[in-house]
């Protein structure tokens, strides 16, 4: 059973009780670092630190409703190789996931890690986000957490969360260590502290934490999320696959891609270093250009828009966690995230596996059984 | 669709569905000649994007076709494609091709017959269903 355990919230100040929270943990002997989301000082944004200093995590935020990356590629740089010292790691759900399926693809390792997730309020995309805040820091986002934690869906007229967070069906983090949990808590008061996994147990225990229940309301608050999130996304699965049932249409929908590839560099689980779209097998003869204009009369340009999306797509899909990175990072304003989530649902059911869900279960193109996939042999022919 | 003569590439193993053709050929074997031939060292070998750009290229079915469970040159490199062609079944037919343009078949290196009766099968259904439509798009 999950130890459980409740933090007092001062003066309705979550962010000082959670700073607070933070504070203890990095002031423990075996922790040498906590890699938090802090507000600048330089400028109004959010970005991922790494604090060694206990002093130094005052503009520390994880609730601020924005994650310019997915910190689940800086945490893979940062264990790629043996760190020398324990770091505690301030992620939201989709983040923690991201680096499940990373550490699967060799890509970093979690013994020096200690995974700390927070229950997820959901983000806005990047550009909405610096629009939003102005010049409001903390203060934007407690009045986004006390908005959305009453229920409050518009915190700001004329703005919404991001497709990826509101068709999200995991805002609370599975695999964390530690858990900080809002749901069904009185967060005016206090802050659930739960231990999910035997290395979050050593460190609640080096902490001087009270023991308490989960709140019964708890699991009926995140039961009814994520009813409501999974109706929002099957109503986006459905749209998106009917935008996209055809090479025509799926032509149309990805139209606007200049093939800057922001989208692959955004993404968590795309990890090649270097992907084969940018080597010279796509820096492509000029003549070859000219024969295919002859071939077909005309051709967009750039070329191989289609063929980039549909192999990440094959590449990738059954590691994707869902983050929505893709469209926060695409210039031109095309929904990635839909329309790779939505494949990503059929090819990820397709081999009974979820991306994040557990280090346990092999990726599936990694591994086979010899005795399975016997029906999609031959050629329809008795 | 009297005069449609459709295009199928077809990705064959060095060792097993290679020879067999091989074998079809030099046993005056006769089978339709809309098929384009490409030696790949394993099944395995064949990367999801190789079928993707030959769809997108106006292909209008792609045949995978290697050793039998067990024969595997390699050992098990057909289990592998055999997962990376259910992926690609999977998600082609989102977009539009249809799950029968896309084969995958175990063909030994003795089987010359069964390579061209697959063939000219394959042929006839594929002109069932008409070309890909991506021939007379501007996309590449």
């Amino acid at each position: 059973m999950a130890k459980t355990a409740i933090i007092d919230v001062k003066d309705g100040n979550l962010l000082v009780s959670l700073q607070e929270f933070f504070r203890s943990i990095l002031n423990l002997e075996d922790i040498s670092a906590i890699l938090v989301p802090q507000h600048l000082p330089m400028k109004n944004v959010v970005m991922p630190t790494l604090v060694t200093d206990p002093e130094q995590l005052d503009g520390a935020d994880p609730l601020a409703p924005v994650f310019p990356m997915n910190a689940a590629k800086i945490v893979a740089s940062l264990t790629r190789k043996p760190m020398g010292g324990k770091v505690a790691v301030v992620l939201r759900p989709c983040e923690i996931r991201a680096f499940i399926e990373l550490l699967k693809l060799k890509q970093g390792r979690i013994e020096e890690v200690i995974l700390v997730g927070i229950d997820c309020l959901g983000t806005y995309k990047n550009v909405d986000y610096t629009q939003i805040v102005g010049e409001e820091k903390p203060e934007f986002t407690s009045r986004f957490y006390g908005h959305v934690l009453s229920g409050n869906i518009e915190v700001v007229e004329g703005f919404d969360l991001t497709p990826a967070c509101k068709a999200c069906e995991h805002p609370v983090p599975s695999n964390a260590d530690i858990l900080i949990g809002l749901f069904g808590v009185d967060t005016n008061k206090n802050l659930l502290v739960q231990a999910q996994t035997p290395k979050g147990e050593d460190l609640y225990n080096s902490l001087d934490l009270s023991r308490a229940e989960e709140p019964p309301e708890r699991a009926a608050a995140v039961e009814s999320l994520i009813s409501e999130r999974t109706a929002y996304r099957d109503k986006m699965f459905a749209e998106t696959t009917e935008a996209t049932n055809s090479l025509d249409k799926l032509t149309t929908y990805l139209a606007n891609c200049v093939n800057c590839y922001n989208c692959r560099v955004a993404c968590p689980v795309c990890y090649c270093k270097e992907c084969v779209f940018v080597t010279d097998v796509f820096n492509h003869e000029p003549v070859q250009y000219l024969r295919w204009a002859n071939r077909k009369g005309v051709i967009k340009m750039p070329t191989d828009t289609i063929f980039f999306h549909i192999t990440r797509i094959a590449h990738m899909s059954t590691a994707c966690v869902g983050c929505g990175q893709c469209t926060n990072a695409c210039p031109n304003d095309i929904p990635v995230m839909e329309l790779f989530r939505t494949v990503s649902y059929r090819t990820q059911k397709a081999f009974e596996y979820e991306a994040g869900r557990s280090i346990e279960d092999d990726p599936p193109l990694s591994v086979f059984r010899e005795d399975e996939l016997t029906d999609i042999v031959g050629i329809g022919k008795a | 669709m009297g005069d449609f003569e459709p295009t199928i590439i077809a990705f064959v193993c060095n060792w097993c569905t290679y020879t067999a053709a091989d074998l079809a050929g030099t046993a005056r074997l006769g089978y339709p000649p809309n098929v384009r031939l490409i030696r790949v060292m394993c099944t395995g070998m064949v990367d999801p994007k190789y079928v993707i750009k030959a769809f997108l290229e106006g292909a209008d079915a792609v045949l995978v076709s290697g050793c039998h469970p067990g024969d595997c040159h390699y050992i098990n490199g057909n289990f592998k494609a055999r997962r990376r062609i259910k992926l690609l079944k999977e998600i082609l037919p989102q977009f539009g091709f249809g799950d029968e343009r896309l084969r995958l078949t175990w063909i030994g290196a003795s089987d010359g017959i069964q390579f061209a009766e697959t063939i000219k099968d394959m042929v006839a259904q594929v002109k069932a269903l008409g070309p890909n439509e991506a021939k007379a798009m501007m996309v590449i």
